[in-house]
């Protein structure tokens, strides 16, 4: 009982939910705006893979974190730009943005560091006292400037999104676009506006993800994207609620990581992982999210 | 120029333009890792149609593509966004796999190639019966709900082969002879070595068979039309719900047949990863083949090409840069069906009702232009 109630138990709660629950606000931000988005694994994974490239080019943890955010909000704002401009389907453009950032970060990862598997290992940051007691463990995560970058990010959103003019206007291109356009908003700039935003703390995620692994694995978001996707759904489009959710996720893992030996080997131990996912069928069938979906979610300003 | 001759070209279109995407995209590729864009150019049609085993692989390849991409074409054409045809043929493979190789050993070939069959088409119509159902019954839009079922998929299929069978290897056992696909190389002897089998003749009889279903019964007349105008439908008396359901489950059935040309016709047995991704490429199939069955042949013919093309360019070119071309064609594809160009040569469409924006249906309205644009293609070829 007492490694659950402990700070390592904490602490490593913290450092897995942390890519979660950037990839949920990510999410929360394109969807609030009125952008379908399922293609958050894909710039999980490509801006883990952008901070790995650009930290092991330059030696430099903080010019990795800024191209792991650069390269997350380019592509998001590309989902963007073929939804509002080419008039494709987003989600056939997320799933094409998912193929693509699979496909390319294994071509890369050859081109670059030749091998089929990772790359070679980086330092990124090392912020906090050493030694593997509960209290330093939990002093690294929460002094690792990716989780600050992250935690604010997080933090700021719920108060952007409701009492600053960009965000508000952002929910109006979300709820009812004909209706934002016809007092003069501009809503594929706003939704541009609101896919960088949502691209770049998505990937505060992947590269939290890479800078905790200190290097890049081939397919290393495994399924964090769809993980938040459903975080931001049974929140009903909330970030405070998916946030918390991401936590419950991140408590889950870190239980099965504390209580490794014991739960592994229990018949069924693995069946955890289909939790989040089958809440969320639960959730939607019963219509507690379903009313809460943005009214203009894949709805353009001229339909 | 003549109205059919411009509605040719629209039509070739899409096409054109992902082909030439796919060229310029893989010069670039190769230029990037140094290698001549002529070279790798060369290496990819000497793997693929160069030798007569390179068709055969190319085949193979495409076989589980038209099935996938048919599924996705059927319920698309309903207004249901089947994007979950990736975990519903892991469930179909390991299922069908699993009681091909319970059979006893003796069982002769019809019947053990109709109980796989089964078998898998029943898990594939299961793994898309929630979301199809959670659509139709309450009103929940489902991408999210598809997703969610590729996930548990995802999970659970391994889950099975560790927990369940004991496979220490990740496999199931071997399926017995009767359930085995005959391989096209005991017909053409030339194909020898590759894996393209009876799925292939299969899966091209079964898009043929699709469309006839879609332009000459009521139940596909009433799908596509419900997929165009479920209000107009409703006015009109038909029960729209059970079209939907249909639809849906059709969809599945056809992801799960995707095994006949995995399992069935090339393994012998399922292991984790096989036929991973051609839920996805049949996404991509089904936009370019716009609802024609040779349409989606050749389009799954072009993905095929490109998977196989991959393997034989590993050397200087990694295969994944296969892939980004599918996703690079998947885009292209997808802007020019929306070109307003395209959208204008639908506009002549004949049979189906008026074509309001759908308001009541949860999905996005443009699914319902989506399949407008391919309608006037398949309506004259019926009549003709």
């Amino acid at each position: 009982m007492s490694s659950i109630l402990s700070l390592t138990m904490l602490a490593e709660t913290i450092r897995i939910a942390a890519p979660y629950a950037c990839a949920a606000v990510g999410g929360i931000w394109a969807e609030r705006s009125g952008v379908i988005q399922i293609g958050l694994e894909g710039v999980l994974l490509s801006s883990a893979f952008a901070s790995v490239a650009f930290a092991h080019a330059t030696g430099s943890a903080p010019i990795g974190l800024l191209g792991g955010v650069l390269v997350g909000a380019i592509l998001s704002v590309a989902h963007a730009v073929l939804v509002e401009r080419a008039r494709v389907h987003a989600v056939i453009s997320g799933i094409a943005l998912n193929l693509f950032a699979f496909a390319a970060t294994r071509m890369l990862l050859r081109g670059l560091f030749d091998s089929s598997s990772n790359s070679p290992g980086i330092e990124g940051f090392r912020v906090g006292p050493t030694g593997s007691s509960g209290a330093a463990l939990l002093a690294r995560v929460l002094l690792d400037p990716v989780t600050i970058a992250a935690v604010v990010a997080i933090a700021v959103t719920p108060y952007v999104l409701s009492r600053t003019r960009f965000g508000l206007r952002a929910r109006a291109c979300g709820e009812n676009p004909q209706a934002a356009a016809s007092v003069g908003l501009n809503v594929s700039r706003i939704r541009y506006m609101a896919l960088a935003i949502s691209g770049a703390i998505c990937a505060l995620g992947g590269v939290h993800l890479a800078f905790d692994q200190h290097r890049f694995e081939s397919g290393m978001s495994n399924g964090r994207g769809f993980m938040a996707l459903a975080a931001v759904v049974v929140a009903g489009w909330r970030a405070g609620y998916a946030v918390l959710a991401c936590l419950v996720f991140g408590a889950l893992e870190a239980l099965q990581i504390v209580l490794q030996r014991t739960l592994r080997q229990t018949f069924g131990g693995e069946l955890i992982q289909l939790l989040p996912y089958v809440v969320t069928l639960a959730v939607l069938a019963f219509a507690a999210g379903r009313s809460a979906a943005p009214q203009g979610l894949g709805k353009r300003a001229d339909d | 120029m003549s109205p059919n001759v411009r509605a040719a070209l629209l039509r070739a279109y899409p096409a054109a333009l992902a082909l030439a995407g796919i060229l310029l995209a893989l010069n670039l590729i190769s230029f990037g890792f140094g290698q001549a864009p002529i070279d790798t150019l060369r290496r990819a049609f000497e793997g693929t149609w160069g030798t007569p085993y390179g068709v055969g692989q190319v085949l193979f390849k495409a076989s589980p593509l038209i099935l996938t991409g048919l599924a996705f074409h059927v319920a698309f054409r309903a207004g249901l966004f089947n994007i979950g045809a990736e975990g519903q043929l892991a469930l179909a493979s390991l299922t069908g796999a699993v009681v091909a190789a319970k059979l006893p050993a003796g069982t002769p070939a019809p019947i053990a190639l109709f109980a796989a069959l089964s078998a898998a088409m029943l898990a594939g119509i299961l793994a898309a019966s929630v979301p199809t159902l959670l659509r139709a019954r309450r009103g929940v839009h489902e991408i999210i709900s598809f997703i969610m079922m590729n996930r548990i998929a995802e999970i659970l299929v391994p889950w099975v082969l560790v927990a369940g069978l004991g496979a220490a290897a990740l496999r199931t056992a071997d399926v017995v002879p009767g359930a085995a696909l005959p391989r096209l190389d005991t017909v053409i002897p030339s194909l020898r070595g590759s894996a393209a089998s009876a799925a292939f003749p299969i899966a091209v009889a079964v898009a043929f068979g699709v469309h006839e279903l879609l332009q000459r019964t009521r139940a596909g007349r009433e799908m596509r039309w419900v997929g165009l105008n479920p209000d107009a439908c409703r006015a009109e008396g038909i029960d729209v719900r059970r079209r939907l359901v249909q639809a849906g489950l059709l969809s599945g059935a056809l992801a799960a047949s995707a095994m006949l040309a995995t399992v069935l016709g090339y393994k012998g047995y399922f292991e984790l990863g096989l036929g991973a991704g051609a839920g996805w490429t049949g996404i991509a199939v089904a936009l370019l083949g716009r609802g024609r069955p040779l349409g989606i042949v050749l389009a799954a013919i072009l993905f095929g090409t490109l998977e196989q093309a991959g393997l034989s360019i590993n050397a200087v070119v990694p295969k994944d840069a296969m892939t980004v071309l599918q996703a690079v064609a998947i885009l292209l594809v997808a802007i020019a069906n929306n070109a307003p160009g395209a959208t204008a040569a639908a506009a002549d469409s004949s049979a189906p009702p008026p074509t309001a924006a759908s308001k009541a249906a949860p999905a996005p309205a443009d699914e319902g232009e989506g399949g407008a644009s391919s309608e006037p293609d398949a309506a004259p070829e019926a009549k003709a």
